[in-house]
């Protein structure tokens, strides 16, 4: 049982993650963070696998969550997670210029949020709390201080070339 | 059964002395801010340069000391070096060299790396002399920058689990109780509900399980006072914790981080695994029979999960929505048991009153907002930062002193206080003292202490609709006057800055805010028509000119510009029409073009296209 596998994914790291945190119903938040990291999204099949593996909790429960949280996608994010920061002191110091010039320059139109390639998703957060450095963008955790629509094309173009140099 | 506290006088003694033998400390901030920065590369850099240097002052050695957040982000990345009195700022990786052959070593100063003074353009070399610290009184910030925050024998240095071990050795929970309530501490978090009385509250429910919760859901979008507090000086509010514990009998706690803030959640984790291990948390704590287990819950990003009762059910795994009051989590909270639930701000003042005593605590503020605050400056001021005052500080002081004035020489407007639950205070209240009941009658309130500065070039009724936009954002959905008044207000507001509004908007909206504030469960829904209510009190001028005139002031709104050609200068390159991504501009080479006003969306790329400066955006 402990590693079937369905439509592709490999259920034993959900299975493992589970175990980890006792399958427990209140540990559910953190359980779907942890299978986030997994497979950068959560796909509709490990939701219901979940919903049924937990006592006392069913799948619309678990979607329920998942559909609450701001940090959770149920479709797949890009390799690179831009997150723009759109807190008052960031939104007022021009955090919509660099967001617009980040969609510009990976050719997101019409509400896409993932690059074809799969390579960035770009969302916008509120306040990541670096308010003194607004405004900020951050790219897998790595904090991009006082950014304007030029600079963030810089790091991107410099991610995408360091990709095409693998 | 009797038992023995550790001699934690003792214990403070031999980490003083350890503390002694590092030498010459280098204390670099480690703060997200600064992280930002590069301040981890700058420590490193330390690290290989500095270490084996005879440093000019003869102490034995250099230790390189990474800190939590000194609150002065936007100078990062800081560099203190206490016993050299001085303080460096926006320290690059390449300025490391520098400062140790030419300070450290040969007692040099690096003068290039000195904070200039915005007013007086001199350079300042110690902390307490740049303007943006020597007016603060720091209290619950005190050690944030100060001390290793992954170190809990530093921590022990600065006094830390002193007020614990105070409590444990008189054994009275009434008494740390009493103590709380004197000294006037209010909540921190927004609300102002004295502390005292909440735990009086819990306590009265002692004999089963209850629960001490922690609020780090700091989640108004400007402010990050709590995030510094748990990622500089976590034991304090570990303590804070703890004691809290002691005084409504509770031996297990939670503390709820958002997940946006990674390294806070990494240095508590750090922090209560060392202090376990240590026997400053866990089971038998320093010695006596008092057990208390911390653990840490991560949010998933939801502004609600701020509200009492929705974090308790996002605890519990559930969606993050508030509950109706009473119960009370005093009475029934988490898994339906007594509940005490403080923001993180709060908690980090109990360690101090319980050490200090609530005299002192209660000699600092106004006549009844004792204590300090901090606040997060942001905006257009010179000096941005995390900065601590006593309550009653004038907006003046804060906006022209601390943070040295609007930036650029431009004009002070407004501030917006408390964030997207609070209001804005203008020119009117720069004199007005701080605090949560003058705040409240001028329609504003304190809030978490988000304090976003605009000058002339913010646009209220913008500033109102972004507000908006993030309360309906983040609504929860429970209450329909809260989830779908929210929606119709945000619509109305993006109508006016489009230029579509008409003048009944204005009552509308009032009736709206009205509606919403009455009909919702939890404080978001309550307080989510302030920003709009406020902007309409001081700036109705501002909304009147979008809607009748189709003017924004603040030449902000972009709907509202109108871009011209100036058929004097244009050359008829032909430029403008090809960059056009609505094709609005006509005409012919060589001869003047001219933009179609009702195709035009007002993007400006042609303005920025024209190589005669032929194009004027008004």
């Amino acid at each position: 049982m402990s590693s079937q596998t369905h439509a592709g994914l490999d259920y034993s790291k959900v299975d493992e993650i589970l175990a980890s945190y006792e399958y427990k119903k209140s540990n559910l938040i953190a359980i779907l963070q942890k299978v986030q990291e997994v497979f950068r999204y959560l796909p509709l099949d490990v939701m219901t696998y979940i919903g049924t593996k937990i006592e006392g909790l069913s799948p619309a429960t678990v979607y329920g969550v998942a559909t609450f949280y701001a940090q959770f996608s149920l479709q797949p994010k890009g390799k690179y997670e831009v997150k723009v920061c759109d807190g008052t002191a960031c939104h007022v110091r021009g955090s919509m210029p660099v967001l617009n010039a980040i969609h510009k320059c990976l050719d997101l139109k019409d509400g896409k949020f993932t690059t074809e390639d799969g390579l960035f998703s770009v969302e916008t957060v509120s306040c990541l709390g670096a308010c003194g450095l607004a405004p900020v963008v951050v790219v897998n955790g790595t904090v991009y201080p006082q950014m304007t629509a030029d600079a963030i094309k810089t790091v991107i173009e410099t991610i995408m070339g360091e990709e095409r140099g693998n | 059964m009797t038992t023995t506290l550790i001699n934690i006088k003792a214990e403070q003694e031999r980490v003083k002395e350890q503390i002694k033998a590092q030498g010459l400390r280098v204390l670099v901030c480690a703060g997200t801010g600064c992280v930002a920065n590069g301040s981890l590369k700058v420590i490193e850099k330390f690290k290989e340069l500095g270490v084996n240097v005879r440093p000019m002052t003869q102490q034995d050695k250099v230790t390189i000391v990474p800190t939590g957040c000194h609150g002065f982000c936007e100078q990062g990345v800081l560099v203190v070096i206490p016993d050299l009195d001085v303080t460096y700022v926006r320290v690059k990786l390449e300025d490391v060299e520098e400062i140790v052959e030419s300070h450290i070593k040969e007692g040099k100063p690096v003068e290039r790396l000195l904070y200039v003074d915005p007013k007086t353009q001199e350079h300042v070399f110690k902390n307490e002399e740049i303007n943006f610290y020597a007016k603060q009184t720091r209290t619950t910030l005190a050690n944030c920058g100060e001390i290793n925050a992954e170190s809990l024998d530093e921590a022990l240095a600065v006094g830390a689990y002193e007020a614990l071990h105070k409590v444990l050795e008189k054994g009275d929970s009434d008494w740390v109780i009493e103590e709380i309530t004197r000294s006037g501490l209010r909540g921190r978090g927004g609300g102002g509900f004295p502390t005292g009385m909440k735990w009086k509250f819990t306590a009265a429910n002692k004999g089963g399980k209850s629960y001490v919760v922690c609020n780090g859901d700091e989640g108004d979008p400007g402010a990050f006072m709590d995030r510094s507090v748990m990622e500089g000086d976590p034991h304090k509010l570990l303590e804070g914790m703890a004691i809290a514990g002691y005084a409504i009998g509770a031996d297990e706690a939670y503390i709820y981080v958002r997940a946006e803030y990674p390294l806070a959640i990494h240095r508590l984790r750090v922090a209560i695994k060392e202090a376990e291990e240590r026997g400053y948390l866990g089971k038998n704590i320093m010695g006596s029979d008092f057990n208390f287990e911390i653990h840490i819950k991560e949010g998933a990003g939801a502004f609600v999960c701020g509200e009492e009762t929705a974090l308790i059910a996002s605890i519990e795994g559930e969606r993050g929505m508030p509950r109706p009051k009473p119960p009370f989590p005093a009475n029934k909270g988490l898994f339906g048991r007594p509940t005490l639930i403080n923001n993180v701000e709060t908690l980090a003042n109990v360690a101090p009153i319980i050490l200090k005593g609530a005299d002192w605590f209660s000699s600092m503020g106004t006549e009844k907002s004792k204590g300090t605050k901090t606040f997060a400056l942001t905006g257009e001021v010179n000096n941005t930062g995390l900065i601590e005052v006593p309550m009653g500080t004038t907006l003046r002081e804060i906006v022209f002193d601390i943070g040295g004035g609007i930036r650029g020489g431009k004009k002070f407007k407004a501030v917006q206080i408390g964030g997207p639950s609070g209001g804005c205070l203008t020119e009117e209240h720069l004199d007005l003292p701080m605090d949560y009941d003058n705040l409240i009658a001028a329609g504003a309130m304190v809030g978490s202490g988000g304090l976003v500065v605009m000058n002339e070039d913010t646009c209220i009724v913008e500033v109102a609709r972004f507000f908006m936009n993030f309360t309906q954002n983040e609504s929860c959905g429970k209450c329909v006057p809260c989830r779908e008044g929210t929606k119709n207000m945000l619509k109305i507001l993006e109508r006016i800055v489009k230029g579509k509004g008409e003048m009944k908007d204005i009552e509308t909206l009032e009736e709206l805010a009205t509606a919403v504030k009455d009909g919702s469960l939890c404080g978001l829904g309550k307080t989510a028509p302030n920003p709009v209510l406020s902007t309409l009190k001081y700036f109705k001028d501002e909304y009147i000119a979008h809607i009748k005139d189709k003017k924004c002031p603040a030449g902000v709104c972009e709907a509202m510009k109108t871009i011209t050609i100036d058929a004097e200068l244009c050359k008829g390159c032909t430029k403008c029409a090809r960059t056009c991504p609505v094709g609005a501009i006509e005409g012919t080479v060589k001869n003047p073009h001219h933009i179609d006003q009702s195709k035009c969306i007002k993007c400006g790329a042609c303005a920025s296209a024209c190589p005669f400066k032929a194009i004027k955006q008004s």
